[in-house]
């Protein structure tokens, strides 16, 4: 506030302490800019500094308290007025008083739980947030830093294939078949399509990613649609007994894990959508849900493993020559050679 | 768990094809072909009919080849009884040609030859259309159209 430009004022600057070594992500915002934000995983502990900048230097700064607070809120576009905070943290940073210079502090908050992943939709926001506020008695001064959560799975224990039979009685009969029920965001969907029957002149067939926000509950509930992506498998007229493959890298789309029914608010879910298509642009689907998980990256150490494991493949055996250097890698290959011989 | 080096994209397995389907005729043959029109009647009643030949190896149709001679009304009738008793959204007819009827034309009006091919063309992409969808087939009205000699305007609406 200021009083014909006489008030004093202030800049907030909220910094992490790990800024230098902490990974950041690309997320897309509500008008579709890709934005890199500071990435956070579920149980870790937020701390940095709040940087107070006085605007006008030796005046003084009266305030009713400086507080700095992690939010995790989800936002409804049709009801923007309600955020629904599912995680709220406060800490003080200052009693209410004055500043006579600029003030920087320090926070933490400990192990915070971050429950679920930051999602921008169509229609919902699930965003994470620090806020720092210096209160006064007319209006607060305050800053937002907006970061990125994603939750991690592991392999799930049961990933059942998914096979089935389907088509229209007396016309069209396929079995199709994918390789598992559950995805990780850089997997392979490997399947087939087996026909067991064709009476109408099939053009060609195609796999669709189709990506279904959910929001709202009881009769306002309200689905949103979005082909993510349309896959051609098969051009051309198939006959009985034919098996086309699948194999759609899922690495090169922009997805999502799947949400279901996150804080009773929302949901996203995935489903591959089958279209053969006929001479007479006819539409014939098949739509299959599938769950998507996000796998956490490759620790190093194990990183290095895997690169000598791979290098050994090429080695083999066909260059006895290259044995006399004393390299752990050479060495197993000799291990593996000398086997071989003595069987 | 270990996780694998290269993701695995082996195919899944499946049993190879018998032979004789691979290379037998296929079971989705179905042609039909609008044909040979003449004008029946004379003077103001004229009109033109149309030979409507099937040849299919659906099972679904009783004869594999029929051969049936209808008019342009006979068209009519049929996209009507598909309209109404299935949920199919059937093609559009070529045009009614209501201004050709009138009198005092300059040229032959109905019976104009540039204008009998393009209603003939026009038909036999609406009947080739129609035919070849799976809920028209189970309609007992295309069955009639295609295969019996007259169509009984009076006939019971019904699936085959």
């Amino acid at each position: 506030m200021s009083f014909f430009g006489f008030g004093q004022s202030a800049d907030i600057d909220i910094v992490l302490n790990d800024a230098e070594t902490r990974k950041k992500a690309e997320h897309k915002s509500e008008d579709g800019r890709k934005d890199k934000y500071f990435l956070f995983y579920d149980g870790e502990t937020v701390s940095g500094k709040v940087n107070v900048t006085l605007k006008y230097p030796g005046k003084r700064l009266e305030h009713n308290g400086i507080k700095i607070e992690f939010v995790g809120q989800i936002e409804l576009y049709y009801d923007r007025g309600n955020h629904h905070e599912f995680v709220s943290l406060v800490k003080d940073l200052a009693r209410p008083g004055e500043l006579t210079q600029s003030q920087t502090f320090d926070f933490e908050f400990t192990h915070v739980e971050k429950p679920y992943e930051s999602y921008t939709g169509q229609n919902v926001k699930l965003r994470y947030f620090l806020r720092a506020t210096v209160s006064r008695r007319l209006n607060d001064i305050s800053k937002e830093l907006d970061i990125v959560v994603h939750t991690l799975s592991t392999y799930p224990e049961l990933n059942s294939s998914i096979k089935m039979e389907v088509g229209i009685e007396d016309c069209l009969h396929i079995e199709f078949e994918y390789n598992k029920s559950k995805y990780h965001l850089k997997d392979v969907i490997v399947g087939k399509i087996y026909f067991l029957l064709v009476r109408i002149k099939i053009r060609h067939m195609e796999i669709d990613i189709i990506k279904r926000e959910t929001t709202g509950t009881g009769p306002n509930v309200y689905h949103e649609n979005d082909t993510i992506a349309k896959y051609e498998i098969m051009d051309g007229a198939p006959v009985r007994g034919e098996s086309i493959p699948i194999r759609l890298f899922l690495a090169g789309y922009e997805m999502t894990p799947t949400m279901r029914d996150i804080n009773k608010k929302f949901s996203v879910r995935y489903y591959l959508n089958l279209v053969l298509i006929d001479e007479e642009e006819r539409r014939y689907f098949k739509q299959q849900e599938i769950t998507l998980w996000r796998k956490g990256d490759i620790v190093r150490k194990s990183m290095s493993h895997q690169a000598a494991i791979a290098s050994q493949r090429f080695e083999g055996s066909s260059h006895p020559e290259k044995r006399a250097h004393t390299s752990p890698l050479c060495s197993e290959c000799m291990c593996r050679d000398s086997a071989k011989t003595s069987a | 768990m270990s996780d694998p080096v290269v993701a695995d994209t082996r195919r899944l397995n499946s049993k190879p094809q018998d032979l004789s389907d691979a290379y037998g005729p296929p079971s989705n043959f179905l042609e039909i072909d609008v044909y040979d029109p003449q004008i029946i009647g004379v003077g103001r009643g004229r009109y033109t009919t149309y030979e409507v030949r099937m040849r299919t190896n659906l099972p679904i149709f009783k004869l594999k080849d029929s051969c049936v001679r209808r008019r342009y009304s006979d068209f009519e009738w049929l996209k009507n009884e598909l309209e109404r008793d299935s949920k199919i959204v059937v093609p559009p007819l070529p045009g009614k040609a209501l201004k050709r009827q009138l009198p005092f034309r300059g040229d032959e009006g109905l019976f104009e030859e540039s204008f009998i091919e393009e209603r003939r063309s026009g038909l036999e992409q609406f009947i080739n259309r129609i035919a070849g969808h799976p809920l028209a087939q189970n309609e007992r009205c295309l069955h009639m159209f295609l295969q019996e000699e007259s169509i009984d305007r009076n006939y019971i609406p019904g699936k085959v």
